[in-house]
């Protein structure tokens, strides 16, 4: 076990080091680009025996995720933005497979106009393909989710992919000091990938990815859907275990001084840092207010947010992304699943910085709801 | 109940899906006006014709092609 000062792209590599995949297929994009680079150099350098294949696109990455995973081995790839977007097809082909595949998500903008910079359209358009999705807020939690994403996918009664998020430079470019667990430790939490669905055996031959006509297409969705409601207690348990071994406690959300609270902000990512610095700013001028983080999006976990936020009279939920005419979807969703009432902010899209007066105000708005979504942070003399 | 992620174990198990129900034009051969030049058998892209000319009717999608490559008009397409 050692402490050192690392981005949360230099985090998760470590963790798939510890993790110790097969096969990783990998394709550089900004700003997941350090990722592969490090893990290239791990393999290179002899401290992580894994294949790492060069691929040509995003699509191939995937692909090649998937052939491997198929044959019954650990998988880690990562990506970001619009090579998320090429993933889009072969990424629900990866969870209607069943295959447990790891990949970091560097939360970019998706074009057009083209940016580079933060928000989480990328990821959140794929919120339907059946991964289980994670919201890292800093880097020791991108390192210990994705140690969590394959204890996770890889149980019996789960076997889907997981995608860990993390904000594209606020975590990937910025560094802060991250604790890298011991080898040992890591195995005792993470033991070796022994899949019976999804193997390659010529003694034992299967197939996987045949054609099927609709006898057996929805029967096969709907244990997605089971299999997607069966995780929440795995990774409950997987939460648990984690925190016995490392002694770090994560949950599905983390409630920060919002027991007590009259306005509850809602959030997900880096993101939230800075809203618990403007929360300890008002709760020292003596204003009830708290953060609710939602760190796990995919199963979405509607009983503990409801539980997290019922007390409030008042709730705001912040969104780095738009589902347009509708909102952000993460207010959409809690209101749809909680029947609470929710005001929605649109923050963020594009790398626009998000500053604490910007939380402030946005506090101050969930104080006197409306039903219109509010962007904040537009320059206002041009609307 | 499907497999997970819907595998399949047991090979050749494509031989249960008997593709001849997509059919709607039947080939029939003529034994008689045949030649056994091989062409139908070489064309068949489902394999659906052996060497003694017998066709596969679980398996023939009715494409067309072993009447259309036949020399001497042996084979006919009738709407079943």
């Amino acid at each position: 076990m050692v402490t050192k000062v690392m981005s949360a792209n230099q985090a998760i590599a470590e963790a798939v080091k510890l993790a110790n995949p097969e096969v990783i297929p990998v394709y550089p994009i900004t700003p997941q680009t350090t990722i592969s680079e490090y893990l290239a150099k791990y393999v290179a350098d002899g401290d992580l025996d894994s294949e790492y294949i060069m691929v040509e696109s995003e699509h191939s990455a995937i692909s090649a995720s998937l052939g491997a995973s198929g044959t019954g081995v650990r998988v880690f790839t990562a990506t970001s933005s619009q090579g998320l977007a090429l993933m889009h097809e072969i990424s629900f082909a990866a969870a209607g497979l069943r295959l447990p595949v790891v990949m970091a998500d560097a939360n970019r903008a998706l074009s057009a106009p083209l940016s580079i910079w933060n928000d989480q359209q990328d990821s959140i358009s794929e919120r339907d393909a059946g991964w289980i999705q994670i919201y890292a807020e800093d880097g020791q939690e991108a390192l210990d989710s994705i140690l969590m994403a394959y204890r996770i996918s890889e149980d019996k009664n789960v076997l889907l992919p997981s995608m860990v998020c993390i904000d594209g430079f606020i975590l990937t470019h910025t560094v802060d000091p991250v604790n890298i667990p011991a080898k040992e430790d890591v195995n005792k939490f993470l033991p070796k990938y022994k899949p019976d669905h999804a193997y390659l055996d010529t003694k034992k031959p299967m197939s996987i990815g045949t054609f099927t006509d609709p006898s057996y297409y929805m029967d096969a969705r709907y244990d997605m859907e089971l299999a997607m409601e069966r995780s929440q207690e795995i990774i409950a348990k997987a939460h648990t275990e984690f925190s016995e071994i490392f002694g770090r406690d994560y949950d599905f959300v983390e409630k920060y001084r919002s027991e007590d609270a009259d306005v509850i902000i809602v959030a997900m990512g880096s993101i939230c840092s800075t809203i618990k610095d403007v929360v300890d700013e008002l709760r020292d001028a003596g204003e009830k207010v708290g953060l609710v983080r939602v760190r796990v999006f995919r199963p979405f976990p509607k009983t503990q947010i409801y539980e997290a936020l019922k007390g409030a009279s008042k709730i705001g939920v912040i969104d780095k992304n738009v589902c347009f005419s509708i909102g952000g979807v993460l207010a959409t969703e809690i209101r749809s699943n909680t029947g609470l009432d929710v005001s929605g902010f649109i923050v963020g899209l594009g790398g626009r910085d998000i500053k604490p007066s910007d939380i402030k105000e946005i506090m101050e708005k969930t104080k006197n709801p409306t039903k219109q979504t509010q962007w904040i942070g537009l320059k206002k003399e041009e609307h | 109940m499907v497999s997970i992620g819907a595998g399949v174990k047991e090979p050749g198990s494509t031989r249960q899906n008997k593709t001849g129900s997509w059919r709607t034009f039947k080939p029939t051969l003529d034994k008689e006006t045949c030649i056994k030049c091989v062409n139908c058998y070489m064309f068949c892209p489902e394999g659906c014709i052996n060497k003694d000319y017998d066709i596969d009717y679980d398996f023939c999608k009715g494409c067309g092609i072993c009447e259309v490559e036949c020399p001497v008009k042996a084979i006919k397409m009738e709407r079943e």
